[in-house]
């Protein structure tokens, strides 16, 4: 285990044998301590990031049917919405007020809108701000594709040219169909997200990818997902960052629980180690809370993501943290580091010395 | 590993830990002042494992405040009460009991822990007369009750040596002591936090005495406020130097200022999960000669807690019923776990739980 961990800190690449046995054999302190020395490698200069953005749900209606999933409601249900453009463009400016730079719209897979709503919508923001449009999953993406009749290039290309600057790296989940068949039957399939992926690589636009993991899949499936995205990286070079995440049970159908502190810091630093060639890890507040979040900066993350002026999502599965800027500033401080304002493709803005926040 | 440790701007203090000898006063400040929380954490967690093995600790405990009046009212908490105010409250002998009743059928608990504030009238008697009653009618459960503050309280209303007074208590009951109270020692941040508290020399003699008296005790750090690093480790070896001497400290339990609804809250540095890992694994550290370490996951949080096992904390607390002070405060925990939500915890984190009694012994059910 010492060799493969110091084999892992090089910056060595990794087997799925080996980022299993990193998984299941390493302490997770030796994992954050190598996790720490790629990161520190990749990202020498003393400051960490964050990025000023508002999740905009612009429909909760979703013929998915996600098991994992407290937000979606499905299509005739009375709680069912979708926003009016003018709503969106309120959202918009509400979050351009407070600084934001991105705006991340995801939402429902809607039955019924097809192309030309979203490349209306995506206009209508395009010619009113200056923000960075990072939205629209895989998934979604699949989905107006079928709706429209159109293949994928064609509608990620017709949507790229109404507005859409980037893909988030959501409905990734896990990227093993036997897992996918289990929980989100009706999304995108592996190699459908993998082709969305690949388009979007030709087009010149950048993504990130996620994990949702602590739900039904098993060690192994993890490391096919980070092994997948790898590879995926390595022919496209189509991703900034890698987000994973946890799930959460709270009025969901699946139920169960949720992985603890120490899985999440265990996952955020293999998925560190064994990603070689993705320049970013994102920790997640919104799933972890603030105090994790900043040990995550220490166990292979170099980014805290945003401030999420509003987030739904993760908020209807009974989990609600809120992270002023203020909060995200202080907590980067509290890990050493100064802390950077950046946009979506991670260029810096602001700096925050950490000197302002030494008492 | 040494290898990767070895890049470590602590690295010599590391290699003092793995020869197993103690460390010093500078040690510790450096320890504080670095970012290397992994390292520490890593260095505290050998030594956890030295100590505990693959065990993981747990208790099934409720706690009972019995009063909320207090003459001190330290400017910190947010829980006490002057007598008269809205919330003020004294439960009588016959509540307590019934108190305890409400959960015994249903969970066992080995542990009672009672803590209130300094009540200026309720007589010696009370105190005796409590943990006499509860132990007449709980026979096997363990009362672990009034912090060294209350201690000298109680001894100072029945008018008796701190030592007469102990003896006392014992012989109604009483098992072993909390930790709380201990604060910071240093004399010129604990006037700024809580000036009307007992100062630290008066708490290591109440210790001292008990621990004497073979009344087994735990210490409490109260950190996160206007105090340095050095303080910090100046509390550590003040109670590892009593520990040298009596042997009577079982964990070393380190809780962050948390002061929500209080006077104080200007003097709470921000909420730093990265401070919270290095207060229990410098602790783990420092404290060579402590059993135990707790992360009382009440202060830490569910999550946090549970990392702390891996950062030198071998005990998880326990599934306490009804916690007032925290909470008055803020906190935004549950105020109960149940047993199986405590052991998945704990078996996630790779070790093995134990369900303890409050002396540390198995507890088979």
């Amino acid at each position: 285990m010492d060799n493969l961990l110091e084999y892992a800190a090089s910056g060595g690449r990794l087997t799925a044998g080996e980022i299993l046995e990193l998984l299941t054999g390493a302490d997770l302190t030796e994992l954050g301590i190598a996790a720490g020395l790629v990161c520190d490698r990749l990202h020498p200069e003393p400051v960490r990031t964050y990025v000023i953005d508002r999740n905009i749900n612009y429909t909760n209606i979703c013929t998915s049917g996600c098991s994992f999933c407290a937000f979606y409601r499905p299509p005739g249900h009375p709680e069912g919405y979708v926003l009016t453009t003018d709503e969106v463009l309120a959202k918009v400016q509400e979050a351009v007020d407070l600084g934001a730079t991105q705006i991340l719209m995801q939402g429902g897979l809607h039955p019924e809108l097809k192309i030309e709503w979203y490349e209306s919508l995506l206009s209508a923001i395009k010619s009113s701000f200056d923000v960075q449009i990072h939205s629209l999953s895989a998934p979604e993406i699949v989905h107006i594709a079928d709706m429209s009749g159109l293949d994928i290039e064609t509608t990620l290309a017709r949507l790229q040219r109404a507005g859409l600057d980037s893909l988030p790296g959501g409905g990734a989940e896990i990227l093993v169909d036997s897992v996918r068949v289990r929980v989100s039957p009706g999304k995108a399939s592996t190699s459908e997200w993998t082709e969305v992926m690949e388009c979007a690589a030709r087009l010149g636009m950048k993504a990130t990818a996620t994990m949702l993991f602590g739900h039904v899949e098993s060690l192994k499936d993890r490391v096919e997902h980070l092994i997948r995205i790898r590879d995926m990286q390595d022919r496209l070079n189509v991703f900034t960052a890698f987000i994973p995440w946890t799930y959460q049970p709270s009025n969901t159908a699946l139920g169960g629980t949720t992985p603890g502190g120490h899985d999440y810091l265990k996952m955020l630093a293999v998925s560190r180690l064994a990603l070689d060639n993705i320049p970013n890890i994102q920790a997640s507040w919104v799933t972890q809370g603030d105090a994790i979040a900043q040990v995550a900066l220490r166990f292979g993350a170099n980014d805290i993501g945003s401030t999420m002026i509003e987030e739904n999502v993760v908020a209807a599965a009974g989990v609600k943290f809120r992270l002023s800027e203020k909060r995200i500033i202080e907590l980067i401080h509290g890990a050493g580091y100064d802390a950077a304002q950046r946009d979506t493709l991670y260029k810096t803005l602001r700096v925050h010395s950490r000197m302002e926040s030494v008492k | 590993m040494n290898q990767l440790i070895a890049k470590s701007e602590i690295a010599d203090i590391i290699e003092k830990v793995e020869a197993g000898e103690r460390l010093s006063f500078d040690d510790g400040v450096r320890l504080f002042k670095s970012n290397d929380i992994t390292t520490i954490g890593w260095a505290a967690n050998l030594v956890r494992w030295r100590k505990n093995g693959n065990r993981t600790y747990y208790i099934v405990n409720r706690h009972i405040n019995h009063t909320d009046i207090c003459k001190n009212r330290c400017k910190f908490c947010a829980f006490s009460r002057s007598e008269g105010e809205e919330g003020a409250y004294t439960m009588s002998i016959e509540e307590i009991v019934a108190r305890a009743e409400e959960y015994y059928a249903d969970l066992k608990y080995t542990e009672l822990h009672l803590v209130g504030g300094l009540h200026p009238a309720m007589p010696f008697d009370y105190y005796t007369g409590m943990l006499s009653a509860l132990k007449e009618r709980f026979p096997d459960v363990h009362l672990q009750a009034f912090t060294a503050v209350e201690i000298k309280h109680i001894a100072e209303i029945g008018g008796y040596s701190v030592e007469e007074c102990l003896r006392r208590l014992k012989d109604a009951g009483l098992g072993s002591i909390p930790g709380g109270g201990a604060e910071i020692f240093a004399p010129e941040v604990r006037n700024q936090v809580c000036p009307e508290k007992m100062t630290g020399d008066e708490w290591l003699s109440v210790t001292r005495t008990a621990h004497k008296l073979g009344i087994k005790s735990n210490a409490t750090m109260l950190y996160g406020h206007v105090e340095r690093p050095e303080d910090r480790v100046d509390h550590m070896l003040k109670l590892r130097e009593l520990q040298d001497e009596t042997g009577g400290f079982m964990s070393f339990i380190p809780l962050r200022f948390h002061p929500i609804n209080t006077d104080l809250a200007n003097l709470a540095r921000p909420r730093s999960g990265i401070d919270d890992l290095k207060a229990v694994a410098v602790g783990r550290l420092m404290l060579d000669n402590f059993p135990h370490v707790k992360a009382f996951w009440i202060m830490f949080g569910l999550k946090l807690a549970q990392v702390a096992l891996s950062f030198g904390a071998d005990d998880f607390d326990g599934t306490v019923v009804e916690e007032k002070i925290t909470h008055r405060a803020g906190a935004e925990t549950p105020e109960a776990l149940t047993v199986t939500d405590i052991r998945r915890m704990i078996e996630e984190t790779g070790t093995v739980p134990v369900e303890r009694d409050t002396v540390y012994r198995e507890v088979v059910r």
